[in-house]
């Protein structure tokens, strides 16, 4: 009887990935290294081939620091060249280092217009054999997503979009739908206590706002290190009056 | 400088001193040394000045445009249309055109405008080093210059002056006719040429080295398609070329001649010398949807510019599967979108702001980076900002800022980080201090800020606070 359940079962599962088109390639994925996040990630961690969208939360909406630290992070446990596409080139390099992304491996794009970042993106997406193609975008439309989303499965690149906006009021926009496989947002938490004054390691709120596949989740984690990994952080040292984020706001 | 002609011998160029000397162009050398004792007078060598000349545009042509030819016998005239985005756009390319000759103690005037006959008479008339003309203005820069950068001859000039014209304008605004009745038809042609009224194709100078492959239509063609297909074919012809003779390309033209005689070029630069057919191609076709064919092309040619030897590389295999992708046909894609592509490299500084610079993409990878001992900041603004901050002095953290009309109270903070001013680089800086500190607020925003000066001596500093960047 159960047999007979699982023969149809694998059969469904093989129809629906033949359906996805992409994944009938075998998924390969980049884990953070702490169990708690794969486990809710399919495959056991961020997808190669893929669209990852991360946004600021606050404040960081406008600067996009920890996003763009995060997805330095990620970049940098990649392989190969990554390239980084900009319309504001106020990134400062030192601190890409030390979470382990080397000056050497990134390659930067400043282009005028943010349509010409989707180009570029999209192209170096296609180009195939990078690490990872990283973009901070204000807007990012549902056919551009689709687009890179394709460009990336065809040839197995990460692709990682950094949302940053003019306004904090503009942030709202992170709601629309795209075409991206996760969607996260990273938000500043107070740094963890130290025994004597100073600032210890910044911490992060992560939420999983959207994975495809997979259920949302939010973690409290420890900023990247210098391998550019995060990990899981207690929210014991958390104060009383730090506001709860809710997921879908 | 002295010329001869005939017996007469005059001034011919003079530089700055004796200009203000009084020394004129055109003068006789009698006079002139009349003025000055001791006045240095060099002879005119005019066919080593053109050989010279000729050698200045063949780099023009490799660095520049594919259009470029002799203007006069003291200018070069370059048809950067298409070609200005390698170097980042007409400002940057004027710029550095000046600063080339600059750097060898040369002067150069430079200037870009819809026409030759514009930029002509700019180039000789402006005071500054560059000047560009907005497209379209291109007669109001022109209006009010005199008639002698009309590149008229210089009968019809010194006839002119007697009739009382004296500017480009005055002439412009006169009756046609009686001018081509007394003069000819040439002070309607520079007119003309001078409002773009009338096509002046440059003849582009080309060596014989350069390699160059063609294509004539019997019937114009005008499809996209076609031209892909055609532009395809030239690019294998091309690199079969090049093959022969070792060399790879980095600029590469193509000529579109179309059946109403005008011209339009496209070119595409390289990173490194390049062989490969997909590649070239795949820098062709991103840019053929630019072509506009008009009433349809009659000729196609593909120019290698700029060519650098290229050898051929064995590739050794290995037991280890290692891939090292070169992703140089990327960067062409986008250095010929007209996008900025550059590496970031550490420099030897501790003032943040100038410890990054910009390198070529294609450069020598380096093994430095920047010492890693404090944290350093994802976004570091522009600008240091004006931020009030509440500190005790001299070495304390502020312990609230306001910064873009926000308070942050400050629960934690790191530092200081003392940064000293480098006097070798700008001698005001001799005893400059800035005291860094890494700030985080109620929310976990972490800022870093900074105070101009130690916060004891203010011959260190203002003792402003300024904010600089934003950590993750």
């Amino acid at each position: 009887m159960s047999a007979a359940r699982e023969t149809v079962l694998a059969d469904l599962r093989e129809r629906v990935s033949a359906l996805e088109g992409g994944a009938a390639k075998a998924r390969i994925c980049l884990p953070f290294g702490a169990p708690e996040i794969d486990g809710v990630l399919p495959g056991g961690g961020l997808a190669y081939g893929a669209l990852h969208e991360f946004a600021g939360g606050g404040s960081g909406t406008v600067d996009g620091a920890a996003a763009a630290l995060f997805a330095a992070g990620i970049a940098a446990r990649t392989k190969g060249p990554v390239v980084w596409c900009l319309t504001r080139p106020d990134l400062f390099l030192p601190a890409l280092t030390q979470v382990g992304l080397h000056p050497n491996r990134v390659i930067f794009v400043e282009a005028g217009k943010e349509e010409d970042v989707l180009a570029s993106m999209e192209e170096a997406l296609s180009f195939g054999g990078l690490g990872a193609v990283v973009g901070e975008l204000v807007r990012l439309p549902m056919v551009a997503s689709r687009r890179l989303q394709l460009a990336a499965e065809r040839t197995g690149t990460m692709g990682i979009v950094v949302r940053r906006w003019r306004r904090q009021t503009e942030a709202n926009d992170f709601g629309q739908p795209t075409a991206a496989t996760t969607r996260w947002r990273v938000s500043v938490l107070p740094s963890e206590v130290l025994p004597v004054p100073g600032v210890g390691r910044a911490r992060w709120f992560l939420e999983l706002m959207r994975v495809k596949a997979g259920e949302c989740a939010e973690f409290c984690v420890g900023a990247c290190d210098e391998q550019g990994r995060v990990h899981i952080s207690s929210r014991s040292g958390d104060r009383q009056d730090t506001p709860r984020r809710s997921v879908n706001s | 400088m002295i010329a001869r002609r005939g017996a007469k011998r005059w001034v011919s160029a003079a530089d700055a001193a004796a200009k203000k000397l009084g020394v004129r162009v055109g003068m006789p050398t009698a006079k002139a040394q009349a003025l000055f004792r001791g006045l240095m007078l060099v002879n005119a060598d005019p066919v080593a000045d053109a050989r010279r000349l000729d050698m200045i545009a063949l780099w023009a042509l490799e660095h520049y445009s594919p259009i470029v030819a002799v203007d006069g016998f003291d200018g070069l005239v370059l048809d950067t249309e298409g070609a200005d985005h390698l170097q980042g756009g007409e400002l940057p390319m004027v710029t550095k055109i000046f600063n080339s000759f600059h750097a060898k103690k040369l002067t150069a005037r430079v200037a870009i405008a819809d026409t030759w006959g514009a930029a002509h008479a700019c180039a000789r008339a402006i005071r500054r080093e560059t000047v560009i003309i907005p497209s379209g203005e291109t007669f109001r820069a022109v209006e009010k210059l005199p008639i002698s950068l009309l590149r008229l001859p210089e009968k019809i000039v010194a006839d002119l002056r007697v009739l009382g014209f004296q500017t480009i304008g005055e002439l412009a605004n006169t009756p046609r006719a009686p001018l081509a009745l007394r003069f000819g038809p040439e002070v309607g042609r520079r007119l003309d040429q001078i409002r773009g009224v009338m096509a002046e194709p440059i003849d582009p100078i080309r060596t014989a080295e350069t390699v160059q492959v063609s294509r004539n239509f019997q019937e114009p063609i005008g499809a996209a398609e076609t031209i892909n297909k055609y532009v395809g074919r030239l690019v294998v012809q091309l690199v079969g070329e090049l093959e022969k003779r070792g060399l790879g390309v980095r600029r590469a033209d193509l000529f579109v001649e179309k059946v109403d005689n005008t011209r339009q070029v496209i070119r595409a630069g390289t990173a490194k010398p390049a062989r490969d057919v997909a590649w070239l191609t795949k820098l062709f076709r991103d840019r053929t949807e630019k072509i506009e064919p008009g009433f349809g092309i009659e000729r196609l040619v593909l120019v290698a510019a700029a060519a650098e030897p290229l050898l051929e590389e064995q590739r050794v295999s290995s037991l280890v599967e290692e891939e090292v992708t070169d992703i140089t046909p990327l960067i062409d894609i986008f250095g010929n979108r007209g996008q900025r592509v550059y590496r970031m490299a550490p420099f030897a500084s501790d003032v943040p702001e100038r410890s990054v610079q910009r390198i070529s993409p294609v450069a020598e990878s380096t093994k430095e980076t920047w010492v890693g001992h404090w944290r350093r900041p994802v976004r570091l603004l522009d600008r240091p900002e004006v931020i009030e901050a509440i500190a005790l002095m001299p070495d304390h953290p502020p312990r609230s800022v306001t910064w873009r009309g926000k308070r942050h109270k400050v629960l934690r903070a790191d530092g200081p980080e003392r940064i000293f001013g480098e006097w070798w680089r700008r001698p005001a800086e001799l005893e400059a201090v800035r005291d860094y500190f890494m700030i985080e607020n109620e929310q976990g925003e972490r800022f870093w800020v900074y105070r101009a000066g130690d916060g004891v001596d203010p011959e260190t500093g203002s003792h402003k606070w300024f904010m600089h960047g934003i950590f993750a």
